[in-house]
């Protein structure tokens, strides 16, 4: 019998649920956007998928008329005013989404292989500083990318247990070496 | 798997992302009511099933979010094209340049 001998990486990736914090959906028209980058005080990148860091907020670009903010909860209620004072010149919606997504943060050399388990995108193609929103197995998720190894995952809450499941065995698969 | 390209995200992604959405460029009629039976039949279940360039609606579902409209040859499944809704429907000479 021949011994065989693998070199297993005992943790082949991290992953963490990272504690709650306010975050916002924003919808404003782009004839308007301007306007309210201004009253809020926050940089609303026009592109899909880019992203912006103003203070500790940032902001994440989703549709043509679509935004993702992440306020830190210091600065939540100021926010909320603001849109609230602008909000007869300038119509928008700013909801509170704060409770609907609970946030992964996978890291480690193969956080991007096990990422690929489950999105049908080419993840490696999605570059440093950008986010998307897309799929993984069957739950609509927003994919930051915050480095070469390191992406942070928002998932709705009732899919959590669902991609939770799949990373695990994923970890499990690429720790036996498969 | 389909590579479709959102004319939004201007990005070429996985089929899994998108929804089909039926036929394009079919205009709700802007008074049903005083339509006959037969024209309002020919609106709900009349369609081209074209054998070639099908002009279609799809949405980028687990993404922008957007509705767009494309067309795809239904004999090879090919993407011809895709663009915003609201533009005007290409004409077929503009599609075999972007071929
Ligand atoms: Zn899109």
């Amino acid at each position: 019998m021949t011994a065989q001998r693998h070199d297993f990486d005992a943790a082949p990736f991290r992953l963490e649920e990272l504690p709650w914090s306010p975050r916002f959906s924003l919808r404003v028209r782009p004839q308007n956007r301007a306007a309210l980058e201004g009253a809020l005080g926050l940089t609303l990148p026009a592109r899909i998928g880019e992203r912006s860091m103003t203070g500790g907020t940032e902001v994440l670009c989703l549709g043509p008329d679509e935004w993702t903010v992440l306020v830190p909860e210091s600065g939540r209620d100021a926010l909320v005013d603001a849109g609230a004072r602008i909000y007869a010149q300038t119509p928008h919606s700013l909801v509170e989404i704060s409770d609907r997504e609970i946030t992964l943060r996978l890291s480690g050399p193969q956080a991007l292989t096990a990422l690929t388990a489950g999105c049908p995108r080419d993840v490696e193609a999605l570059q440093t500083g950008r986010a998307a929103r897309t799929l993984f197995d069957s739950a609509t998720v927003i994919l930051w990318r915050d480095g070469a190894d390191s992406f942070r995952m928002d998932v709705w809450r009732s899919f959590l247990p669902h991609v939770r499941a799949i990373l695990d065995k994923v970890a499990a698969e690429l720790k036996s070496g498969l | 798997m389909l590579l479709i390209h959102c004319p939004y995200c201007d990005e070429t992604l996985p089929e899994a992302e998108f929804a089909y959405a039926g036929e394009a460029h079919i205009a709700r009629p802007a008074d049903p009511s005083a339509l006959t039976d037969e024209e309002w039949r020919d609106f709900l279940f009349i369609r081209t099933n074209a054998r070639g360039p099908h002009y279609e609606r799809w949405r980028h579902i687990h993404g922008c979010g957007r509705f767009f409209n494309a067309c795809r040859d239904t004999v090879s499944d090919r993407f011809l094209m895709t663009y915003k809704a609201g533009e005007e429907r290409p004409a077929h000479a503009t599609l075999e340049a972007a071929e």
